[in-house]
């Protein structure tokens, strides 16, 4: 139909944008994106690490495969990405067991929402995430290059 | 020709204090794709987006089609996408929307009917999916004889969504329904709930199997954009993380089905006061 | 109630995940400022302080707990993900199929691995 299709559905661009929301909105697309690269990372983590029980030598040759710059940067992003998914990830448990978020109240205007109430909350995960992600970035790229 | 507005203390006057352009997505059957068409449209202090769309049907362009009832944010027929962002056309100041530029588009996540009014038909399915109603086996439903026992604090658990006049706009935010058809979506768990947390029903086992299953509650992340698209203050996504919490507690057998509200027995030993007359009789005939 | 289940397991392996992959995280990533405040060893990858945890059954044990609940909550995630792109029923029986063996082949594997390097 006139929205592309049958049922008018946005498609796939709504999990990223479908108009002018709060950050609670992008949180959850960011979820999902680093949700999926650390699931793609950890399947692979699993066979890589695998290789410890073959030896010394199996160990080091994957080792010194995985020295290149650009993998120590693929690593560095999957730390960021553990970093923001822990924490906002500490933010969705507690929301979605409707913790921290209120009780239902009379909607009396100007209308509350139940998990702006939790944006301190947020705000002190995501503050606390950068910190995070500048320590390792210190580790990552300074003290080893 | 001059009223006072009582809160603002501004003068409400057909004086012109602006003029934007209404950009307004028009799409017909059969057509292949919406285009969009632009209207000079001036603004006196006051005017709601949907004054603006009755001005261009009195002046610019009759074919022009736009669903409204009320006109007062009560029935929700005027959900629309102005400004990228889901509003209902009578509640939305043209002046606060401060643009020159007011765009205007059917809800997106309906399929069009023609021009801004979309199909509704699958928000009402799945609103009658989750048994918005009270649920109790037994006479007092079909045959009430007095009213179910609730206190104001029982009362205060779900009466927040209650408000919610099926405007359809909370579906329009939702990144899930963008994609999933089959998700009940925000309107109807919120609805879901509010029956659920209504001390007078007892049938929150069948409402949560539906609610709880596969394309219920579980396809929720809180992204929270339905709270706040909604124009009544519903806070649907509330709704829903209560409704997660009360199914996670029913599944873990940590929380056990109440007994519904008692009916209201008969007073006895009290006598009316001298002077108070007697009530109608009943409307319904008590078996 | 079996979605119930399913979610609330999603939630507590990521619980589960917050402890020991921060611990791991900690130890991999974070060596230098752990060095730094007075703690930790250095050269985590080096092949000697991988035996070393290997040989610990504290490791060989949070290894295996931490694979498990890792693999269940990430892939959890991705069903949801797929499910919320609107399959119909076949497709959600065999994405479904696939998630289950992938993660019960990938749980096998990497248990191997951890016993294995324990007692070689």
């Amino acid at each position: 139909m006139a929205n592309g299709s049958q049922t008018g559905q946005i498609g796939l661009r709504g999990w990223v944008y479908a108009g002018r929301f709060g950050l609670e909105r992008y949180a959850y697309t960011l979820h999902r994106i680093t949700g999926l690269g650390l699931l793609l990372y950890f399947l692979m983590h699993i066979c890589v690490t695998s290789s410890r029980a073959l030896g010394q030598a199996a160990w080091e040759s994957v080792m010194g495969f995985l020295s290149h710059p650009i993998f120590r940067i693929g690593e560095f992003l999957v730390y960021v990405a553990f970093a923001y998914h822990a924490l906002n990830g500490v933010r969705l448990i507690l929301g979605e067991l409707g913790l921290g978020l209120g009780n239902p109240v009379r909607p009396e205007y100007p209308y509350p929402i139940a998990h702006r109430r939790q944006r301190p909350l947020f705000l002190a995960l995501m503050i606390i995430s950068g910190i995070l992600i500048l320590a390792g970035g210190w580790d990552f790229f300074v003290t080893k290059h | 020709m001059c009223q006072r507005n009582e809160h603002s203390g501004q003068a409400l006057s057909d004086e012109i204090v602006r003029e934007v352009v209404f950009r307004v997505q028009r799409y017909s059957p059969g057509q292949d794709r919406p285009v969009t068409r632009e209207y000079r449209v001036p603004v006196t202090r006051g005017m709601t987006v949907l004054d603006g769309l009755h001005y261009i049907r009195d002046n610019l362009d009759a074919t022009l089609s736009y669903r409204f009832s009320c006109r007062m944010g009560v029935c929700g027929s005027c959900g629309m996408y102005i400004n990228s962002f889901p509003r209902l056309a009578c509640q939305t100041q043209i002046l606060e929307l401060n643009s020159d530029l007011v765009d205007v588009r059917p809800m997106p996540n309906y399929p069009v009917v023609k021009d801004l009014v979309p199909d509704l038909s699958q928000l009402f399915a799945k609103h009658r999916e989750v048994q918005p109603f009270i649920i109790r086996n037994e006479q007092e439903l079909e045959h009430p004889t007095a009213e179910f026992l609730q206190k104001p604090e029982e009362l205060l658990r779900y009466l927040q969504f209650t408000y919610c006049i099926k405007c359809g706009l909370c579906l329009t935010a939702c990144p899930t329904v963008a994609t999933d058809p089959r998700y009940l979506g925000p309107q109807a768990l919120a609805q879901s709930y509010r029956y659920c947390a209504d001390t007078r029903d007892a049938g929150a086992e069948g409402r949560l199997r539906i609610a709880a299953g596969r394309d219920g509650v579980w396809r929720c992340h809180l992204a929270g954009a339905c709270s706040e698209a909604c124009p009544k203050g519903v806070d649907p996504a509330l709704g829903i993380q209560l409704l997660k919490r009360l199914a996670v507690l029913r599944a873990l057998s940590l929380k056990k089905p109440h007994s519904p509200a008692p009916v209201a027995g008969k007073r006895t030993g009290v006598e009316r006061r001298p002077g108070i007359p007697q009530p109608p009789p009943p409307t319904v005939e008590s078996r | 109630m079996r979605e119930a289940t399913l979610w609330t397991l999603h939630l507590a392996a990521g619980v589960v995940i917050l402890v020991f992959l921060s611990i791991h995280m900690g130890i991999m990533h974070l060596e230098d400022v752990l060095t730094a405040l007075g703690t930790g060893y250095r050269d985590a990858l080096g092949w000697a302080s991988v035996v070393m945890r290997n040989k610990q059954l504290y490791f060989t044990i949070t290894y295996v707990i931490l694979l498990a609940a890792a693999l269940y909550h990430g892939l959890y995630g991705l069903r949801n993900i797929l499910l919320e792109l609107g399959p119909g029923p076949t497709a959600v029986r065999v994405i479904q199929g696939i998630l289950i063996l992938l993660g019960a082949s990938l749980f096998v594997l990497g248990t191997i691995a951890a016993i294995a390097a324990y007692v070689r």
